[in-house]
């Protein structure tokens, strides 16, 4: 089979990378910003002080210019997967479209109606009225996050569906699986709550700014207090689907495990690296010498992680690609070499099965579907994902994970007390960034950690990519680098702008 | 309930979100006359405040439609923006710089100035339509690409399914008149829509004074158009399925394509001939009652009916709704190209959610706008978020 053009597959990556980490900007901030919003109106309906009403106007006008930024960003990702990834969009389309339309029904227009109500509508509307045009505002965009996660989750635990070799493609089976999948559910909540981390540590960040300028500061007091509580919650939830995650992972996708913790040679009580340094240019499918210059382990911690048990067996990247190990089911699980056997063995009962009329070529493409995705590699090799990337992003996530749970819980001890502390709102100032890079950080572990699969074992990105000329890629992927370049300094200006003018005279 | 029923029941909702996407584009038709009928700063922040909170009805009509289409009918979302990369990519980038302007475009410190947004919002609202009208006209008369989904498990082929036959990915489309003519229509529709919206919201007697003496104009040209199109429309050949005795079913071109297809389907024939009436009777309202507002809602069902009636005959009746021109047998029908029994079905009962949302923005409309936008409104601070 005539392999597509690789700088064709690397450039569509790069695109998509490049649009879906400067969307991911945006988005957590609006789910975790949007969520402190609505609180803070609630206590302004409840408790009818304007203090709060002017609190809850400043956060809603920051959020305002983020959530713009949110959805310019965001119209590219989902035309995307029909631009540069047709092939993909074809097979999977009959199960990947539905959540993307059941988003557009359900969550989008909930948004988009609310959010005009939300803005405009203070001198119209009623105090609970306008209240929960602001509710659901944050609720659609978390329906939002729902409905593309579930498909994203899909992505990387094909489950609910049936290749149908008389279309060519994966059907759906069973929607309850797809919407309901567990991977799916864990995957919403660990996104959900670190958003909720990102915009408590927004709004704590900018409190601070606040203190040390001596200005508005029982408005900061408030939006900390609030924002501080908020943000405990959020962190001690995200630590908790977080480990789910890692469960998952483990049992879904070992690869990634394998190289989110750099784990060449597994086996049971495996340590997880607390911080390590890889030996830089490691081939990690062959490496020669030990890759880690250094790492500082807690003992059978990646074995806690991956299994629940101290003593539980994880596969490293040679296990995986050698096989030979006895997975959770209690088999023997075939080396790399063995699944592109039946992956080639799965594409050819496709081309001879004609159509699906014949019942022998049915069967064998049957049998062998779980690995059709591997028929499309050259090599084991390609198996191996980014390691450096992987194993780095994981550790920022999970490091600074516990650097904000550790920063709510002393916001909440120390209190008012804050304010006479610099050092330290300075450093929960320049926390802002550092929640930034944990969330990005998160998206790079999930996402380029599961390379090379578009579908997880069923399709590779060399066989879900559109048939376009390299230099239309190109020429698309730098115009969108340089716009949303431009656009996110707009924006940082603006909020910067706004931030120094402050909330209204109610809060001053 | 058949398979059938539900490919046709899919058309029709992916026929109606583009009707809504249409009637709904007044935002980027309004976003087009700025200028010509804003003489001052107030009067400019007015009409971007009438327009400024709609268009993100717009926007969501746009990517629900994307999903829709993807979810429905699988294959043409894959060959179509996967091959006619240029036109699609065009089409995204005019909305992604309309995302940001409405927002930033007041706002200090906005690094590229007043103007660079609202020519921002002046380039989404001459293109939009333009580029949108432009695509669309290739689903009634063809586009170059070539399907193949053996293609995925031959060997010595790369294996992608849907290519496009020229290196212009969709650029040619401007090449054929027909396609143009629907973009113009659309783009003049869409002004004309704008004129009638600002009538009926804005409570500035200079802005409806130009408004009603532009009119006659704009609705000329948007009938040179239409009709032009409409014209071609009814007598270009077209490719169809024709059943040919003991060789079965193949696609051959017809005469006269859409006017065959409409004379098969008496009904919407009707809707056409109505929407179209309801369009001209919108349009016509305030040049024969100067003081009526009542235009915009004649016009805004009128279009919607229209343009549903134009799709509905593409693709129902076992019709191609998106013939290759490159490669006829790789035309697409709905049967050829929809989703599996199972997600049709699965989606027809999420659709059933459709009339509650319109039901909610019905409201939202009406808690926001009980009366017309006042110039006073410009000042207050509630304007901007």
């Amino acid at each position: 089979m005539e392999p597509i053009d690789t700088s064709l597959i690397d450039w569509s990556r790069a695109q998509f990378a490049l649009t879906a980490m400067y969307h991911w900007i945006f988005v957590p901030l609006t789910l975790g910003l949007g969520l402190i919003m609505c609180i803070m109106e609630a206590i302004y309906v409840r408790t009818g002080k304007e203090f709060w009403k002017a609190t809850t106007r400043f956060w809603m006008k920051l959020f305002g210019i983020n959530f713009a930024m949110g959805v310019a960003t965001g119209i590219i990702l989902e035309f995307e997967f029909g631009t540069n990834w047709s092939n993909y969009s074809w097979f999977v389309g009959d199960i990947f479209g539905a959540p993307l339309a059941v988003e557009g029904i359900v969550a989008f227009f909930l948004e988009a109606t609310f959010i005009a109500l939300m803005f405009f509508g203070w001198d119209k509307l009623g105090k609970k009225t306008h209240l929960l045009s602001t509710w659901m505002t944050v609720l659609g965009a978390t329906f939002s996050a729902w409905w593309i996660l579930v498909a994203n989750s899909w992505m990387q635990y094909p489950v609910g569906m049936e290749f149908n070799p008389e279309t060519v493609r994966s059907e759906m089976v069973s929607f309850a699986a797809v919407a309901l999948s567990p991977v799916a559910i864990t995957k919403f909540l660990h996104t959900v709550t670190s958003s909720w981390v990102l915009g408590a540590v927004f709004v704590v960040g900018v409190s601070a700014w606040y203190m040390l300028r001596g200005r508005h500061t029982d408005f900061a007091h408030a939006s900390i207090r609030v924002a501080s509580l908020f943000g405990l919650i959020a962190a001690l939830l995200t630590a908790a689907t977080g480990h789910q995650s890692g469960v998952d992972i483990a049992r879904h996708q070992p690869m990634k495990l394998a190289a989110a913790e750099g784990l060449y040679e597994g086996g049971t009580h495996v340590g997880l690296v607390g911080v390590g340094l890889l030996k830089p240019g490691v081939n990690w499918a062959h490496p020669e010498e030990d890759p880690f210059l250094f790492k500082i382990e807690i003992p059978c911690g990646l074995s806690m992680l991956a299994t629940n048990t101290p003593d539980g067996y994880v596969p490293g990247i040679k296990n995986l690609l050698e096989g030979g190990y006895v997975g959770e089911d209690g088999l023997k699980a075939p080396s790399a070499e063995q699944k592109m056997a039946f992956g080639r063995k799965a594409i050819d009962a496709l081309r001879d099965c004609k159509r699906g009329t014949d019942g022998e070529q049915t069967e064998i493409l049957r049998e062998n579907f779980p690995y059709f995705g591997y028929g499309y590699l050259k090599t084991p090799e390609e198996l191996v994902p980014p390691v450096a990337a992987t194993f780095y992003s994981f550790r920022v996530m999970v490091i600074l994970g516990g650097y904000f749970l550790a920063l709510f819980a002393g916001l909440l001890l120390v209190g008012k007390r804050i304010a006479a502390w610099k050092p330290a709102l300075l450093m929960i100032l320049l926390s802002i960034p550092l929640a930034y890079a944990a969330s990005e950080a998160g998206w790079i572990v999930a996402e380029v950690g599961r390379q090379p699969w578009a579908i997880q074992d069923l399709l590779p990105n060399c066989a879900a990519v559109s048939k376009l000329s390299v230099c239309s890629v190109q020429t698309t992927f730098w115009i969108f680098a340089v716009l949303f370049t431009v656009l996110l300094v707009a924006e940082l200006c603006i909020m910067l702008r706004a931030i120094a003018a402050g909330p209204e005279k109610e809060c001053a | 309930m058949t398979y059938t029923f539900f490919q046709e029941y899919w058309w029709l909702i992916v026929s109606l979100l583009a009707g809504l996407f249409v009637m709904l584009m007044f935002v980027q038709g309004g976003q087009t006359l700025v200028y010509a009928l804003g003489h001052t700063e107030q009067q400019r922040r007015l009409l971007l405040l009438a327009t400024g909170r709609k268009w993100e009805l717009t926007f969501t009509t746009l990517v629900t439609f994307g999903g829709a289409f993807f979810a429905s009918f699988p294959l043409f979302y894959s060959t179509s923006f996967g091959g006619a990369y240029w036109v699609w990519m065009l089409i995204l980038l005019c909305f992604v710089i309309q995302a940001v302007s409405y927002e930033f475009q007041l706002k200090q410190s906005n690094l590229l100035g007043t103007t660079t947004y609202r020519v921002f919002l002046m380039v989404n609202g001459l293109l939009g339509p333009l580029l949108v009208g432009t695509a669309v006209g290739t689903l009634f008369f063809g586009a170059e690409f070539i399907i193949d989904k053996q293609a995925i498990v031959l060997p010595g082929e790369p294996p992608v399914i849907s290519r496009w036959a020229t290196p212009w990915h969709g650029l040619e489309a401007v090449l054929d008149v027909r396609n143009v003519l629907l973009g113009l229509a659309v783009l003049m529709l869409s002004r004309c829509l704008a004129h009638l919206y600002f009538l009926n919201r804005i409570e500035d007697d200079e802005i409806r004074a130009r408004s009603r003496s532009m009119l006659p104009w704009e609705i000329g040209l948007f009938l040179v158009f239409f009709l032009s199109f409409a014209w071609f429309w009814l007598t270009s050949a077209g490719l169809a399925v024709v059943s040919v005795p003991e060789a079965g079913a193949g696609v051959q071109e017809v005469p006269c394509r859409y006017l065959h297809a409409l004379l098969d389907m008496p009904a919407v024939l009707v809707a056409l001939l109505a929407g179209v009436v309801l369009v001209l009777v919108g349009l016509l309202t305030p040049l024969i009652k100067p003081a009526s507002r009542c235009g915009i809602w004649s016009a805004g069902l009128g279009t919607v009916i229209t343009v549903v009636a134009l799709l509905l005959p593409a693709g129902w009746n076992g019709g191609i709704y998106y013939p290759s021109l490159a490669n006829p047998a790789s035309s697409l029908t709905l049967a050829n190209s929809c989703s599996s029994p199972y997600t049709l079905q699965v989606m027809s009962a999420v659709s059933l959610l459709i009339p509650f949302v319109l039901a909610y923005i019905v409201w939202a409309w009406h808690a926001l706008e009980k009366s017309p936008i006042q110039p006073s409104e410009v000042s207050s601070e509630n304007t901007t978020h």
